[in-house]
């Protein structure tokens, strides 16, 4: 019994494991998977130029897509095709990234988000207007007004993902 | 019996026709040559190079003529010193082909290479991919990666309108000609073409307004990329993303077998929409193709100005309720009416919906009519066309006459059928009063004057004239027969004078043989089929009855004569889609489906019922015509029908005698089709989607002693008075009824008048000047077009444009706008 008071009198003086969640937080690994992001690019248009081929890489059919056509006058993205429609239900993705690998213009990323809860199946749902991050600095929102002939392209030139 | 030609491709040893060429041949066998210029529907051009081959031909000793033999006495087989296209060169006696050879697989990689170094990376966003043949073949036969620079590929104007409905993406063409092609050799309209050479080759639309083509559409289909694309379907979503519902269309007699692709859309809130309308095989009936019109109308039954509620007329105005009420109501009126009843249906109903009808009429004993613009077709189901019947197995010696009728505006996939028969060396006789398109492909163009189809009829049959010698010694003769400038009187006599005309010369009841009625609505033969006939004192009958019921006919707006009689009947019940000026004028207006959210089934111009199936969710609160009749004749104390299609069709087909060898299964049957189109074959032909849902079964012609007309008559039409011209009817393809309107159909509508440029001379009247018609008390202003196409003295109206003329009518012009101010036409 000696033995068994001793070892609770050591973790007494030992490191806690546990942390004051949700004022603590722990951070998450690199490659972690949570929430998903729609990217802009630095000048503020989307990245995700609506091909929908995240939807049909999706296993868990979570994703749903309707695409309509960029003009110079109002402007979404680069090239011709913009999501004029972008929900995922969080609630039936199973976070595995496949829409990740899919996307051919990087533009939807699982990011370090986890805390996911909701009060209905309905709030499950996200829209692209949650999906999409901030304009980021030095750019503008869209829709923008372009220059004709500026933005032609849809997929740009990309690297292979380094990490 | 056909000559065949013995070859061994990949080692297997195939027999195929003569002249057939070896990328047909091989697919024979399930052996695969990819193209992309070649097409089954076209003639070979071999501009693409994908198809060569390794071709070995046996080798002859030219002094003897003897073949060489090898020493184990096999005969020596010469190849070429380089490889050959396997499009342009036909099979001969016992050539050897090389198809999968390390040769030929690296000539198959290099020409792909070489195409995609000026294809954009558009893939993602391109409304081909996913249906693409490049995308297969590359994947197939391509190399994983290219040696080429991304920033040398060559860049071209990306969205280049061709026309309000195709787009072109100059950049993603790969310079196969499939489109110039096909508008040259089976449209017949070359409004597009190459411009410039090499790299800098272009496709370019020669016409104004640009593609004017009414099968534009088809070469969005056949492109084996996606440069041309349909501006309706624009990113309008992925090609995996759609569910394909076969139907068949209802915009004209012909019956072209469609499939519908919907998709669920977050801009209609969560509702499946159609997204577009794609050519379901048929070789029998419009082969691949559909005309633009059944292409891009059917936004109209999304449109706002739908009915979604049954209305009924109290203190004078219709009012919304609900359908118990509605129901109610026009069951007690029916009730109240008894023997007087009266039914007007037309060829907008399915075979389900007019038995309805003949059914509740049966049962009340009243009497039902066929509301339509043209008759005859009780003389069709005896002369017209028999089973086995295909326009596309006429050949030479055989006689199509058009007579009365511009197929092009009237029945396009026909107008093909016939184009094609006539360049295959087919007799085409073509009697009109006016110039058609149809002209330049005839044997013998006939002019007669509005007014003497009878006589001009009669000389085909019985003078002997070198038309008439190839119409009455025809080895096989089909009729079309039109209402170009007739009414109804006029076409009912027409039909009874080619018939008598047929039993003359033994031309019916024989397959490939017959009359073909060019209706203005889809199902007009399937009324006649079961018996119901227009009635020749509608008028009358109309304004003694105490209820008339209207189904899917707006004669108000058409017929004055109509019109009046209906404000004398006792109360009107009209099934419809919209608010028409017929159901303007109801006591019940009750909302009906449209044609892709119902089942049902339909009889073609060339007697051939096929069935079409529900795409999309109904509108809400609607019913299908069938089920409201149903539950009508139920409350009038008649039997219980089925309340689905299919059991309607099966009770019809036991009780109707046209019907009782067509079962609904016969319906369903398919047969494999040549050449080999749809899904698994998209490298071949294009996105065409093959035929699982049916192909239509040709009725039987009826039969029995007594049937035939004899002696008909044609009546006389209306004299103009000197100040007078003599307005008709004619039809056009664009015309203003709801369908074209809602689509992107609506800026190539069809001007409604028309005039000779001498008679515009002497009223004055400059193209697109603005005139009044006068006819009886009513008065009428349009814009008018002068046209040379037409007889001095005429004006040509068009159908379903808001002017009432339902039969030659004699109208005063008075021109609004003075000469000196020009029109803005």
């Amino acid at each position: 019994m000696l033995r068994g008071m001793f070892t609770t009198l050591k973790a007494l003086f030992e490191k806690p494991v546990t942390i004051q969640y949700p004022e603590q937080k722990r951070p998450v690994r690199v490659r972690y998977r949570g929430r998903h992001e729609l990217k802009r690019y630095d000048n503020g248009l989307e990245k995700c130029i609506g091909c929908a081929l995240c939807a049909a890489a999706c296993p868990a059919d979570a994703i749903f897509v309707e695409a309509a056509e960029n003009t110079d006058d109002e402007r979404y993205s680069p090239g011709e095709r913009y999501a004029s429609t972008y929900e995922i239900n969080m609630l039936r993705c199973i976070f595995c990234g496949f829409c990740e690998d899919a996307c051919p213009t990087e533009a939807i990323v699982l990011e370090h988000d986890y805390e996911l809860a909701y009060t209905d199946r309905a709030s499950a749902i996200f829209t692209k207007d949650k999906l999409i991050v901030k304009v980021p600095m030095g750019g503008s929102p869209t829709p923008q007004k372009t220059e004709p002939g500026l933005y032609t392209r849809s997929v740009p030139e990309m690297k292979d993902p380094v990490d | 019996m056909e000559k065949r030609v013995n070859l061994t491709i990949d080692g297997r040893a195939v027999s195929v026709p003569a002249g057939m060429n070896i990328v047909d041949a091989a697919k024979t066998v399930g052996i695969t040559i990819p193209v992309f210029c070649h097409h089954p529907k076209l003639k070979p051009v071999g501009m693409c190079r994908l198809c060569l081959v390794d071709i070995g031909r046996p080798q002859v000793d030219r002094a003897t003529g003897a073949a060489v033999l090898n020493e184990d006495g096999t005969p020596k087989i010469a190849f070429g010193p380089k490889l050959e296209t396997a499009c342009t060169t036909p099979v001969s006696e016992g050539m050897v082909v090389w198809g999968a050879t390390e040769k030929v697989m690296a000539a198959r990689k290099d020409i792909l290479e070489f195409l995609l170094t000026s294809h954009p990376l558009d893939c993602p966003v391109c409304d081909k991919g996913g249906e693409c043949p490049l995308q297969n073949q590359t994947m197939e036969f391509g190399s994983a990666d290219s040696r080429f620079l991304l920033d040398e590929k060559s860049h071209a104007k990306k969205h280049f309108s061709l026309g309000e409905l195709i787009t072109l993406d100059r950049e993603r063409c790969i310079q196969c000609a499939r489109c110039v092609r096909f508008e040259d050799q089976i449209a017949g309209d070359p409004v597009i073409g190459f411009y410039n050479r090499g790299r800098k080759l272009e496709i370019a639309t020669y016409s104004e307004p640009g593609f004017d083509s009414i099968f534009s559409g088809n070469t969005t289909d056949i492109c084996p990329v996606g440069a041309l694309t349909t501006n309706d379907f624009r990113f309008g979503a992925r090609a995996w993303e759609m569910k394909h519902k076969p139907s068949v269309c209802n915009q004209c007699p012909v019956g072209c077998n469609i499939t519908y692709d919907v998709r669920r859309e977050a801009k209609s809130n969560g509702k499946t929409v159609i997204k577009r309308i794609m050519p379901r095989q048929n070789e029998e009936v419009n082969e691949i193709w559909i005309c633009d019109k059944g292409r891009f109308t059917y936004a109209y039954a999304e449109s706002p100005e739908r009915l979604t509620q049954p209305l009924v007329r109290k203190n004078d105005e219709l009012v919304p309720v609900s359908w118990d009420e509605a129901l109610q109501t026009a069951s007690e009126k029916l009730q109240a009416a008894g023997k007087s009843v009266y039914a007007l249906v037309s060829g907008r109903l399915s075979l389900e919906d007019l038995y309805a009808v003949k059914t509740l009429t049966n049962q009340v004993k009243g009497k039902i009519s066929l509301y339509a613009n043209m008759g005859g077709g009780e003389w069709v189901t005896r002369v017209g066309m028999t089973p086995g019947s295909d326009l596309s197995k006429l050949e030479k010696g055989s006689t199509i006459l058009v007579f009365g009728s511009d197929l092009h505006e009237e029945a396009p996939i026909w107008w093909l059928r016939v184009k094609q028969a006539a360049e295959r060396g087919v007799t085409l006789v073509n009697a009109s009063a006016r110039k058609t398109r149809l002209d330049l492909f005839a044997s013998f163009n006939l002019t007669y004057a509005y007014g003497e189809e009878e006589k001009a009829v009669r000389e085909l049959f019985e003078a002997s004239s070198d038309a008439a010698k190839a119409v009455s010694g025809a080895a096989n003769l089909v009729v079309f027969m039109g209402s170009d400038g007739m009414g109804q009187a006029q076409t009912t006599a027409l039909a009874g004078l080619i018939a008598e005309g047929l039993v003359k010369t033994s031309h019916f009841g024989k397959p490939n043989n017959g009359l073909i009625p060019v209706w203005q609505t889809a199902n007009e033969q399937g009324a006649y089929e079961l018996g119901i006939l227009p009635d020749e004192t509608m008028a009358d009958g109309i304004s003694a009855t105490m209820a008339l019921y209207v189904a899917g006919a707006d004669p108000a707006a058409e017929n004055p004569t109509l019109r009046e009689a209906m404000q004398k009947a006792g109360c009107i019940i009209v099934q419809d889609l919209f608010l028409t000026e017929t159901a303007k004028m109801a006591d019940v207006v009750l909302p009906t489906q449209a044609i892709m959210e119902r089942d049902g089934t339909m009889v073609s111009g060339e007697r051939r019922a096929q069935k079409f199936g529900a795409a999309v969710p109904a509108a809400r609160n609607t019913k299908a015509d069938f089920e409201i009749t149903s539950v009508l004749l139920e409350k009038l104390g008649g039997e219980k029908l089925p309340a689905n299609a299919e059991e309607l069709y099966t009770l019809l087909a036991k009780k109707e005698s046209n019907f009782k060898t067509v079962s609904f299964k016969a319906l369903s049957e398919t047969h494999e089709q040549s050449p080999l189109m749809g899904r698994n074959e998209v490298y071949y032909g294009g996105t065409g989607y093959a035929n699982d849902f049916g192909l239509g079964v040709t009725l039987p012609l009826v039969t029995g002693e007594n049937g035939m007309p004899r002696k008909t008559l044609m009546p006389d039409v209306v004299k103009p008075t000197r100040n007078q011209r003599l307005a008709l009817p004619v039809t056009h393809l664009y015309d203003q009824s709801k369908a074209v309107h809602a689509s992107l159909l609506k800026d190539r509508i069809a001007n409604t008048l028309s005039l000779h440029p001498e008679d515009a001379e002497a009223l004055k009247a400059e193209n697109g000047a603005l005139v009044t018609l006068k006819f009886g008390n009513a008065e009428y202003e349009q814009k008018v077009t002068v046209s040379s196409d037409q007889p001095k003295g005429t004006l040509l109206v068009t159908r379903n444009c808001g002017l009432p003329v339902w039969q030659p009518e004699a109208v005063e012009i008075v021109v609004n706008t003075p000469t000196t101010e020009r029109g803005a036409l």
